[in-house]
């Protein structure tokens, strides 16, 4: 169990320094007990000190690193329950499963070639998951060859045989895998393996209770480079267990729960796996391996997964102001819409789709939608007017006309007056775009 | 070792709300349908009741829906020109628990059809199912407020769900479902503040609709600040829980109408290699916009796609099982 912040406050200095950006020692001992604040800050603590806190000073859920070098994927580290309260720290990392039975080079091949662009961001499949399907330690160990020879993806091995997991080690100790998985069985071999080549270790259960002792084993062994498992795998139990590992580690500071958590699906049906995945993504696993890959199907789930972490204090904004699309000349079309990247992105994208060099004015709304910035006032007719005359529009184009999104229609009496400008009310949704062009400007 | 596991007890829950009406009841339904009721967080069993699991309701058009990409209107090419036997192949071959029809000729731009012709419609559609139905308007504002009324009346007691009434728009249609026993959609933009204030508007019109509110938060596709409605969602469900009653409605989500609009819907995969094959991705960028909603506590999904349909029903079996 964590301490509060009055038991912090007993081993801090009480010098009141505000070395640490706190105001008082007190103050920073709440943050510390909120895990909102760690005890490095503090340049005057005695080592006696650190040691008595360690526990509370730790982030609820610790950081786990999977990878070498500049090639890390960090799990963990989250501090909330719900993402409107602050923003979840690291995404949901994807693995496909590769077994070593198969045809490892040309699966891994394809799962290279899963690669995405969509506004704005590149996405691909982060980890490959060495299954030991074979069951035998050699053919792990050629397929680990294999695999590592046709990708710097990092790698999840997979086999509760040490000796097969010894195995493969020889060929990716460097690279740094998570092991999957020390279970009651093998957990003091499994653990030893891990904390010699220094590769995090997935922890197994059979449920809740028996991952705790199992977890408590461990870190008696002087291991915390943890991954949690509960066993579960129908959806209904995963969210049970996925929802206590959060609950228990961030509101209760169990320390035993507060590792990241790897998700399995167990739906054979590429379809309703992908759904059972998006589940887990919502629901705080730190890593998923799946069965199948498509790209149809993998498109949506990182697209969620951007959407689950994206930072809900912080809208992703586009620099306001004026942005050109290809050759423009005194007769090229004004579009204007919001400076939220989304938004911008796909306006973008269609307006250059239409070949039709053109001016798009991204109004600073704070980075937030059409509509919303529209209810909240914050794209309006006074701003958009002050928008074309702050970008010195009159002396770049001869037409004084802008389009402005359907969705706002309602502004363009207002603009019209504010502007002087003709007010061309636009499509209402950016698919609408090319069409629109069509009629006016070609 | 025993874990000690955390449950949270909540002092409020959301109302339940029925939709239809059975003969006894006063309408013609085979049987009605309940949604909310909710007394803890989404599928989170092992803490609280999920009474009634999430339903699907499949829209239904009165007019060809040119716009729908060819891979979503092939399956229904057999029935655009009669809603009745649209709304049963939802019903019959797809599973849906609900119809929702979009009197789409209405729109003055479209047909400029009339409330006896949308009346016409909708009594094929109540004829050809025993669902509840939910009944949406062309989407503009004027021509829906005077054919609402007509409509509500000619299907008196068969306790509708009437869309949609906005802060600045809910008379007509309060007025339509205070008179003719139906019951609302009350419709806000992405904003807990505003669903609330309308819901209190709506119940100054009449208290006894207050258990007959659906709210629909708005919702935007995935990709396109779904995080925006999954967080509104969030958020009003722990507060209805909290005993915010002003909020404690259930809630519906038009997900066909949002995803059917966007780029990952349509575009082919040879103008868009990366994306893969336009039919499955569209299908699933449906599918995983439902899924998204519903693990944000949404209860009534409005949806187009009949694969995206079974693969969410699916799915809410396996959410509805015990995990306490």
């Amino acid at each position: 169990m964590g301490l509060t912040g009055l038991d912090i406050f007993k081993h801090l200095p009480k010098t009141n320094c505000k070395v640490c950006g706190f105001p008082t020692c007190l103050a920073f001992a709440m943050a510390l007990a909120n895990g909102k604040a760690s005890l490095d800050a503090c340049p005057d603590v005695s080592d006696q000190a650190k040691e008595a806190l360690s526990s509370a000073a730790a982030p609820p859920i610790r950081l786990v690193k999977v990878g070498a070098g500049e090639n890390v994927i960090q799990m963990g580290d989250e501090t909330e329950i719900f993402r409107h309260d602050k923003r979840f720290n690291h995404p949901t990392a994807v693995a496909i499963a590769v077994n070593d039975n198969e045809d490892v080079d040309a699966k891994v091949d394809s799962i290279n070639g899963l690669v995405f662009d969509r506004v704005g961001q590149h996405y691909e499949v982060d980890m490959i998951a060495l299954v030991n399907a074979s069951g035998d330690a050699a053919t792990f160990k050629a397929a680990a060859e294999k695999a590592a020879a046709k990708t710097n993806k990092n790698f999840v091995l997979i086999t509760q045989d040490v000796g097969a997991m010894e195995a493969a080690l020889q060929v990716l100790a460097a690279r740094k895998p998570l092991l999957y998985a020390a279970d009651k069985d093998n957990y003091e071999k499994m653990t030893e393996l891990a904390k010699a080549n220094g590769c995090p270790l997935a922890v197994k259960g059979e449920n809740l209770d028996s991952l705790a002792e199992l977890v408590e084993k461990i870190v008696a062994l002087g291991y915390k480079e943890l991954v949690l498992d509960s066993g579960a795998r129908e959806t209904s139990k995963v969210i049970a267990d996925m929802t206590q590992f959060r609950r228990l580690a961030v509101k209760k500071k169990f320390r035993t729960f507060g590792y990241p958590a790897i998700a399995f699906t167990s739906k054979d049906d590429p379809q309703e796996e992908m759904l059972q995945a998006a589940t887990y993504v919502a629901k705080y696993a730190s890593l998923i391996v799946l069965k199948n890959a498509k790209k149809e199907l993998l498109l949506p789930l990182v697209s969620l997964r951007a959407n689950i972490y994206t930072d809900p204090q912080k809208p992703v904004a586009v620099e306001p102001g004026l942005h050109v699309l290809g050759d423009v000349n005194e007769n090229s079309p004004v579009y204007c819409t919001t400076n939220f990247s989304l938004t911008y992105f796909l306006v973008e994208g269609e307006v250059a789709a239409t070949r039709i060099p053109s001016y798009i004015i991204s109004v600073d709304t704070g980075g937030i939608s059409v509509l919303t910035a529209y209810a909240d006032n914050k794209f309006t007719a006074e701003k958009i007017a002050k928008s074309i005359k702050d970008l010195e529009m009159e002396g770049k184009v001869n037409h004084k006309k802008i389009v402005i999104p359907g969705a706002v229609a309602v502004l363009k009496g207002k603009l019209e007056d504010e502007s002087g400008w003709e007010v061309i009310v636009g499509p209402r949704e950016s698919s609408g775009i090319q069409k629109f062009a069509k009629a006016q400007f070609a | 070792m025993a874990v000690e596991v955390s449950k949270e007890k909540y002092r409020s829950q959301v109302r339940e709300v029925v939709l239809g009406a059975t003969k006894e009841e006063g309408g013609t339904r085979s049987h009605t349908v309940k949604v909310g009721g909710e007394t803890a967080l989404p599928f989170l069993h092992f803490e609280g009741e999920m009474p009634n699991r999430p339903v699907v309701a499949m829209e239904v058009w009165d007019i060809v829906p040119e716009e729908w990409p060819a891979s979503l209107k092939s399956y229904f090419e057999d029935v655009y020109d009669d809603a009745g036997a649209w709304a049963k192949k939802c019903v019959e071959q797809y599973g849906a628990d609900l119809i929702a029809i979009r009197f789409k000729s209405a729109d003055p731009d479209i047909k400029d059809a009339s409330a006896e012709d949308c009346i016409a419609t909708l009594k094929k559609v109540l004829g050809s199912v025993g669902v509840p139905l939910i009944v949406y308007g062309c989407g503009k504002s004027d021509k829906d407020n005077s054919i609402i009324g007509p409509i509500a009346e000619a299907a008196e007691g068969e306790n509708l769900l009437l869309g949609v009434a906005e802060q600045d728009n809910y008379k007509s249609v309060t007025s339509a479902a205070m008179a003719h026993k139906h019951s609302i959609i009350a419709q806000s933009p992405i904003d807990i503040n505003i669903a609330k204030q309308l819901n209190i508007l709506i119940s100054e019109m009449s208290t006894p609709l207050l258990d007959r509110i659906i709210i629909d938060p708005t919702v935007a596709a995935l990709g396109y600040g779904l995080e925006y409605s999954y967080s509104i969602m969030e958020r009003a469900r722990f507060g209805s829980l909290q005993g915010d009653r002003m909020l404690a409605m259930p809630t519906i989500a038009n997900v066909g109408h949002e995803v059917w609009s966007k780029k990952e819907a349509s575009i082919s995969a040879d103008d868009e290699p990366g994306w893969g094959d336009q039919a499955e991705r569209s299908m699933a960028w449906e599918a995983t916009t439902a899924m998204a909603l519903i693990q944000g506590g949404m209860d009534i999904l409005v949806m187009r796609n009949p694969r995206a349909v079974e693969l969410i029903k699916k799915s809410i079996d396996d959410l509805m099982q015990d995990n306490s």
